[in-house]
């Protein structure tokens, strides 16, 4: 059985991956997609820690985290569809109407 | 076996996560993004979370990169973008400090031995013969049932959210409306 410390290593290497994906692309979609690879990096965190502790609890939760990624995939999309629709642009620095 | 396994699971998923960021074309990113949650079903497989590998697959890459690539084609943005340029200067030299500062972190966390922690009273993961699903399933409807309760209340008004957003604004008023008709 491979030691959980290296599952959980892989996940930090997963997680930095994506929030560097994050901060450095400019398309929405694409950072869009680094949030799903951070989310998926804290869901092997939390199987790991089951599988390390001998608890159920872990799994339970990452349930949840699905539910609640495949909800915000859904409203997020919906944003970019209506920003979409409104601007014709995919950049995130396009976007600043909110600007005071 | 563990270890082979374990090594190629992880290696693709580390070259889809690094395919979602450094490919230029959305659609490329997105099927990247597939075979890193492939890849972690895999590892959840490996560490007796076969409900949620097959969850991952079902939901994550069966409906949520569908759902991107259904925006990708519908809005087209499959555009290329070019990665050369810095839209923002200094942004990249920060978020590489960001990134190793947030891996950094991490990892010295990792090499605390971490889980050490309390253990819940939701029930084990390998003692008894029950299923992986059963095993699951008898928590979240007993000791997490309210949240379990709270997540169909959420998925309802994520639902609502969706359509009221991605409703076409009608530029007609009601009595204009009626003038027509």
């Amino acid at each position: 059985m491979v030691p959980g410390s290296w599952f959980l290593g892989l996940a930090a290497i997963l997680f930095t991956i994506g929030a560097v994906g994050l901060l450095v692309r400019r398309n929405v979609l694409v950072m869009f997609m680094c949030v799903e690879l951070m989310l998926n990096a804290v869901n092997l965190t939390f199987v790991t820690f089951a599988r390390m502790l001998d608890d159920i609890g872990g799994q339970v939760v990452v349930f949840f985290v699905l539910v609640v990624a495949a909800a915000e995939v859904v409203v997020g999309l919906g944003i970019i569809v209506a920003i979409f629709r409104r601007r014709h642009d995919a950049t995130a620095d396009d976007v600043f109407a909110l600007r005071g | 076996m563990d270890w082979f396994v374990f090594v190629v699971a992880g290696a693709l998923a580390i070259a889809g996560a690094l395919g979602v960021v450094l490919s230029r074309n959305p659609v490329h990113a997105a099927l990247m993004l597939v075979m890193s949650l492939l890849a972690v079903a895999v590892l959840f497989v490996e560490q007796k979370a076969d409900f949620l590998a097959a969850v991952q697959v079902i939901v994550y890459a069966g409906a949520i990169v569908v759902l991107f690539l259904f925006v990708i084609m519908l809005i087209g943005v499959d555009r290329p973008e070019s990665l050369t340029v810095e839209p923002l200067r200094g942004q990249r030299p920060f978020a590489a400090f960001i990134g190793v500062a947030a891996f950094a972190e991490l990892f010295f966390l990792v090499r605390l031995q971490g889980a050490s922690g309390r253990r819940a009273s939701a029930g084990s993961l390998t003692s008894g013969h029950e299923s992986n699903v059963e095993r699951l399933a008898r928590p979240l409807f007993t000791h997490y049932l309210l949240p379990f309760e709270l997540t169909s209340a959420l998925l309802v008004v994520a639902v609502v959210g969706a359509v009221v957003l991605s409703r076409r604004e009608r530029a007609v008023t009601v009595g204009e409306g009626e003038g027509e008709g």
